[in-house]
């Protein structure tokens, strides 16, 4: 059975539709990549399974449940969790704290304990520190748990987001462009970062990108997004391959003019 | 060492760290500590005296030495100096009990405000519902509409009523925020801002059909907090009655802040859909943020009728959910040794510094030196001068005088220097 299965997601925003009739499914412990062009519903997907809009139309069903209308906590409660596009850390919490709150479905104690700082209450509290510092050596932020999250890096809040989402050991994990704003060596250390982490945390892994060497190398399969539709699905040697994505990616009419040319260029994009 | 001009520094009482201008510091901080308390003790009745004794709790607070001397030198002040002031002059015990009330008022408020991110304009509603169930018993009222029972109830039910105010206060919160916790931001703010109004006004006009709160005449007498026979009605008995609440509340609140609790509250401050997404419950999250300010605001202001032996509406209005939030602003939103700090500074300019210097000014009038128009007398100035030092606070401090600064608890474990927690108990005792 699928992990995720979606099946005629609708979603739209006045006169848009920005998600038009989308069916997606993904297996357990895949690596699954949605790309398409900008404004092309990759994050609005995203933000529908999270739970963050109303579903117009279709359902969501992740791991036998459904989400399809689902809050944001109720959601991660399955054990889904991602990042976003623009980095959204809590800026003026430390690092450790950042992990701390995705440990919050986790921690059981009650107010009472709380307020009286009962021993098992700081032994959990503990026992969560060690799995922050682990998650934290995992990321290589090892010695930063004690700076504020806006006080580190672009690169290291990337990663911190990444083991923040962590934190709620997830079924599924999913990526909103993890590569964006780093350089060609760092996209490939991404790269690796993302196989080592679905093998590591056995977690299933879905991610929107726009870098085509990261998406191409890692992905199990892709999903092509286009003005909301689903144009393509496949292997990478498929997408590659399709001629709708290609013209997505290049413009329509610049494909019609010249057919030959077209692919080529098309090779050079998916490369 | 870069230090934070109000934060303490190390507490570790290291001499590399120190420059001779830490020394002379130091050592100046030391004489003020000492002088201070001594001055007062000796003339027990001179508001300088008063003035400089508070100041140096501050310097006590700074102080760049072990924790446990810090500890040490607050509760000497606290517990032992200002009780024995306080036994003589009543006036400084009761601007002491003011200054911790509003304490613990503020680091109620500094959950919904500081912690969680919501802006609640309309505290004094809870502070008011607490007054008034304490109010209402320990008075001759509840003989108008309680069909069994002796009203007023004994002094000796104080106790009970400030965790019975409490649970009120909390369960008004909570049937507030249900509906209101949807809102965010100024909207939020407007309906607190209403919601008080409405309470306020409930009170004004409870005295029919059914004479509850006898409206705008207000109850009196009300009964002050006993120990079965012994009661306790003189300023020095509330002071130490509300040092040990505020002591309490301290502790309390910490407590939740190092927690999962008070780490869901800065998230959702933080960034709520985030927040949300890591599977913090936020309406939950934000509900129990406004009952336990709301109780904390019940449970003073159960101490405030007692103490005022009278309450009415007008002791609640707007401004005093105002002043309750720029102890917050003013001291640091979110941080909780900095809102305490932000009542006392409020309370002293308020209650003693523009009296003061008021009636300083009027009896040199009187006696003919100056001849002072009234509408110049600078009591009259109150808010004109809160307002500047808001504005004021805006441009050079806005993060408040002693800015939220996050901690790690387990510090050992980190590899952390155990530093600036100590601070925290310290100043825990300001007052």
């Amino acid at each position: 059975m699928a992990l995720l299965e979606v099946k005629g997601l609708t979603k739209t925003f006045g006169g848009l539709t920005a998600i038009n009739s989308v069916d997606f499914s993904m297996e357990e412990h895949q690596i699954v990549s949605v790309i398409g062009p900008n404004g092309a519903g990759k994050t609005t997907f995203f933000n529908m399974i999270s739970g963050y809009y109303p579903v117009d139309s279709g359902t969501i069903t992740f791991d036998g449940h459904s989400l399809t209308k689902l809050t944001p906590e109720k959601v991660a409660a399955y054990r889904i969790a991602r990042t976003f596009q623009n980095i959204r850390l809590f800026q003026n919490m430390l690092v450790a704290e950042n992990i701390l709150v995705g440990f919050y479905m986790n921690l059981k104690a009650g107010i009472g304990d709380i307020i009286l700082r009962l021993p098992r209450m700081r032994a959990e509290e503990r026992a969560a520190y060690d799995k922050v510092m682990e998650l934290l050596s995992y990321v290589g932020l090892a010695g930063k748990e004690g700076e504020l999250a806006k006080n580190l890096s672009y690169g290291q809040q990337r990663r911190l987001e990444i083991a923040r989402a962590l934190a709620i050991a997830p079924k599924l994990l999913m990526l909103d462009e993890p590569a964006a704003g780093l350089n060609p060596r760092e996209t490939e250390e991404m790269k690796q970062f993302i196989l080592r982490l679905r093998d590591d945390m056995n977690t299933t892994i879905l991610l929107i990108e726009h870098d085509m060497k990261l998406v191409m190398g890692l992905s199990d399969r892709i999903t092509v997004l286009n003005y909301g539709e689903k144009i393509a699905e496949g292997t990478p040697e498929e997408i590659r391959g399709n001629e709708q994505v290609v013209r997505a990616y290049l413009g329509v009419e610049e494909a019609d003019d010249e057919e030959d040319g077209g692919d080529a260029a098309a090779g050079e994009v998916l490369a | 060492m870069a230090q934070h001009p109000l934060r303490p520094g190390p507490a570790a009482f290291d001499g590399k760290t120190f420059a001779v201008k830490d020394w002379i510091v130091l050592g100046l901080m030391a004489v003020v500590i000492l002088a201070a308390p001594l001055w007062l003790m000796a003339d027990k009745g001179n508001s300088v005296a008063f003035i400089a004794f508070l100041a140096s709790l501050l310097c006590v607070y700074r102080l760049r030495v072990p924790a446990w001397l810090r500890l040490l030198l607050a509760v000497v002040d606290l517990a032992v100096v200002m009780p024995l002031v306080g036994a003589s002059s009543g006036t400084f015990a009761h601007v002491a009990t003011v200054i911790c009330m509003y304490g613990v008022l503020a680091l109620g408020l500094n959950i919904v405000v500081g912690f969680t991110g919501l802006l609640n304009l309309g505290y004094a509603a809870f502070y008011a519902v607490g007054a008034y169930t304490y109010a209402i018993f320990a008075s001759t009222q509840a003989r108008n509409f309680m069909p069994f029972g002796v009203y007023p109830l004994s002094g000796n039910w104080f106790w009970l009523f400030l965790l019975l105010a409490m649970l009120v206060s909390g369960f008004v919160g909570f049937l507030l925020g249900l509906p209101v916790l949807r809102l965010k931001g100024d909207y939020l703010a407007v309906v607190t801002l209403g919601f008080a109004e409405i309470i306020r006004l409930l009170f004004n006009n409870l005295s029919k059909p059914v004479n509850i709160t006898n409206g705008p005449m207000g109850i009196t007498p009300i009964q002050p907090p006993m120990i079965f026979s012994l009661r306790l009605d003189k300023p020095v008995h509330y002071y130490v009655i509300v040092l040990a609440l505020l002591l309490l509340t301290f502790v309390v609140v910490r407590n939740l802040q190092n927690s999962r609790i008070g780490r869901a509250w800065v998230a959702i401050r933080e960034d709520e859909l985030v927040a949300r997404t890591m599977g913090v419950p936020v309406v939950r999250m934000k509900l129990l943020a406004f009952s336990i300010a709301a109780g904390l605001a019940g449970m003073m202001g159960v101490v405030f009728a007692a103490m005022q032996s009278y309450v009415d509406p007008t002791s609640f209005t707007f401004m005093e959910s105002i002043v309750i939030l720029c102890m917050v602003i003013l001291g640091g939103t979110g941080s909780m040794t900095g809102v305490i700090i932000g009542a006392l500074a409020v309370i002293v300019l308020q209650l003693q510094i523009l009296k003061d210097a008021s009636s300083y000014l009027t009896s040199l009038t009187t006696a003919g030196i100056l001849n002072l128009p009234s509408w110049l007398n600078p009591a009259k100035y109150e808010r004109l001068i809160f307002g500047l030092i808001l504005v004021l606070m805006c441009i050079f401090r806005p993060n408040g005088l002693i800015p939220e600064k996050r901690v790690l608890q387990i510090k050992e474990k980190l590899g952390l220097k155990p530093k600036a927690d100590a601070g925290g108990n310290a100043a825990s005792k300001e007052g």
